[in-house]
């Protein structure tokens, strides 16, 4: 595999920003509205890892406006990334590892798709992925790295090593990835996208800084006052981001930390139905929780509000 | 050889022996599963003042007994954490060599610790099974000080040569590990359900320096897909006491992973 140039090409990168408005400005729109910034063919990074804060709310807007030819990009894809798969959505995920989680074992999604050479799936260490995005967010088109060497990625990735300049010592130059559009979910946001985040931080801050354009769902939408209280807190500026939605349980059944807890059985349910009927199985899910739903409010009845007050009695108590 | 033995399970017997390879005053790179119970069993044992640290972004957590984690990614995991720093700052406390032990397992094994967890037959981009990938394996058997690598012991996966390194160990041996830019770390232990193994210095050969109680070198020759090579001191492992039982099974009442 060689790497395109378009994903570590530090000076287009830059002057697609230059280039973009970096408004202090109402960022609120609605989520259909945010969804319609991806263009089919762009690449897309989502934040948060495995089951936890991933951006689902703005991932069912997506699917439903049916787009193609997707690269999109995760540390650690759970089923957001089959479903991309099943929907036709994908030409290629990017990522360290991919299935919905340990106790549920290989993906049969995965197997489906990646060993008929129908969506390639490119392989990177969860460092060298998160460098990447650190490259990007640095505005460089390479960090020096001592991991991956010796390995079978390096080769059937494409990535190149450097001879140091001072040492001389040979070291993996992990190539920056620049995403068109990066779809995160936060705790806390001003209405000028100033974001907030509790908890393990995933990578999103530097997926935030690494793309050209930023939407964000969020728990929350807080007086500025609070943002101003609390300036330590904020992980990503409000001029960084382009559309910002309020989208509460906006990654559930995943978890937002503190907030609401994942839902295993959700998973098993999911996974029981490709058991029995493979990628059609995800395509009922599809038609299910992400097509169906007219709202965020119907897709959240379909669990039902007792569901929902149990995942947050747990998510609050597992952080306290 | 997946049923319990003497009542001691083959997890428990991995969590026990991964344990007892941890030193106090030290750090380790653990994930969900059997090195998460190694690592905090020997927390509560002789190491209380070790400091374990998860690939999800997580400095010592404080896990919950009853409530384990089944993701590195996730709340239980971060329980009563000392620090969240995020995923690529957990791992460059390893590159900067901060971690002295890393645990990892894997699908496929070679006699040199080599380990594949992305793709077993045809091509890498044709395989027969597509399995997960990486993760943080590469990372961890790359930048921690040395890894220890804890697997049930099955013929299958002990294997004469791995499909594809995605975890390198000493590569084909000798300083191929070291000529290849890994200039640190590399495999100091193989934990299995029959025995411990350990490297020959100058080869980096794969060699069998114990056994657990029971278990003879023929029957880790049958289920050894590579020849078995056998440490002159041969020794015996001690069985799992009662005491790392009971406190397994008090972190694992429900034992999900033992």
């Amino acid at each position: 595999m060689t790497i395109s140039r378009r994903e570590y090409d530090f000076q287009a990168a830059r002057r697609r920003l230059e280039a973009k408005p970096k408004s202090a400005g109402e960022k609120l729109t609605t989520i259909d509205l945010a969804a319609a910034r991806v263009k089919d063919g762009d690449s897309l990074a989502f934040g948060g890892c495995l089951f936890s804060r991933t951006p689902l709310a703005l991932i069912r807007a997506l699917l439903r406006r049916r787009p193609k030819g997707l690269t999109i990009s995760r540390n650690l894809m759970c089923y957001e990334g089959e479903w991309c798969m099943v929907a036709g959505a994908v030409d290629k995920v990017v990522t360290s590892w991919m299935a919905i989680g340990l106790p549920w074992g290989l993906s049969k999604i995965v197997r489906e798709y990646v060993e008929s050479g129908r969506v390639p799936m490119e392989e990177w260490s969860h460092l060298a992925l998160g460098l990447r995005f650190r490259a990007a967010a640095m505005g460089v088109p390479f960090l020096p790295s001592l991991t991956m060497l010796g390995s079978g990625l390096v080769d059937v990735g494409g990535s190149k090593t450097i001879d140091c300049p001072y040492t001389g010592q040979k070291l993996l130059a992990v190539p920056a990835l620049f995403p068109d559009v990066a779809m995160l979910h936060v705790h806390r946001a001003d209405r000028f996208g100033n974001c907030q985040i509790d908890g393990y931080p995933h990578m999103d801050a530097d997926i935030a800084k690494a793309a050209a354009t930023v939407l964000v769902t969020t728990e929350e939408i807080v007086p500025e006052e609070e943002i101003r209280l609390h300036p330590d807190r904020t992980v990503i500026p409000g001029f960084i981001v382009d559309a910002l939605v309020h989208v509460p349980h906006g990654s559930y059944p995943h978890e937002c930390y503190g907030l609401y807890d994942a839902e295993p059985d959700h998973f098993s349910a999911y996974v029981d139905g490709i058991n029995q009927r493979g990628a059609a199985g995800v395509q009922d899910y599809l038609e299910r929780y992400v097509y169906g739903p007219a709202t965020h409010a119907e897709y959240l009845a379909l669990f039902g509000e007792s569901a929902l007050a149990e995942a947050r009695r747990r998510g609050r108590e597992l952080c306290s | 050889m997946s049923g319990p033995v003497n009542g001691v399970t083959p997890n428990e017997l991995l969590a026990v022996n991964g344990a007892r390879e941890l030193r106090d005053n030290s750090t380790v790179f653990a994930g969900v599963g059997a090195p998460m119970m190694a690592s905090g069993l020997a927390q509560r044992m002789h190491a209380p003042r070790l400091t374990i640290v998860i690939e999800g972004g997580i400095v010592g957590p404080k896990w919950k007994p009853g409530s384990l984690p089944i993701s590195t990614n996730e709340m239980r995991a971060a329980y009563r954490a000392q620090m969240l720093p995020g995923i690529t700052d957990a791992f460059l406390l390893a590159q900067r060599g901060f971690l002295d032990v890393g645990f990892i397992g894997g699908a496929q094994i070679d006699r040199y610790g080599n380990l594949n967890t992305s793709a077993i037959g045809g091509t890498y981009d044709r395989p027969k099974v597509r399995l997960p990938g990486t993760g943080g394996a590469n990372d961890i058997i790359s930048l921690c000080r040395e890894v220890i690598i804890l697997t049930v012991h099955e013929k299958r996966r002990f294997s004469e040569t791995v499909d594809f390194i995605t975890s390198p160990g000493w590569l084909t041996g000798g300083d191929s590990r070291r000529a290849s830019g890994l200039l640190f770390g590399g495999v100091s232990r193989v934990v299995t359900t029959l025995g411990l193994f350990g490297f020959e210095p100058e080869s980096r050969r794969m060699r069998l320096e114990a056994l657990h109680p029971g278990i003879s070198v023929d029957d880790v020759k049958a289920n050894t897909g590579f020849e078995v090579l056998v440490s002159g001191q041969l020794t015996t492992t001690k069985p799992p006491t009662g005491e790392e039982l009971g406190i397994l099974r008090m972190l694992d009442p429900a034992r999900q992973f033992l």
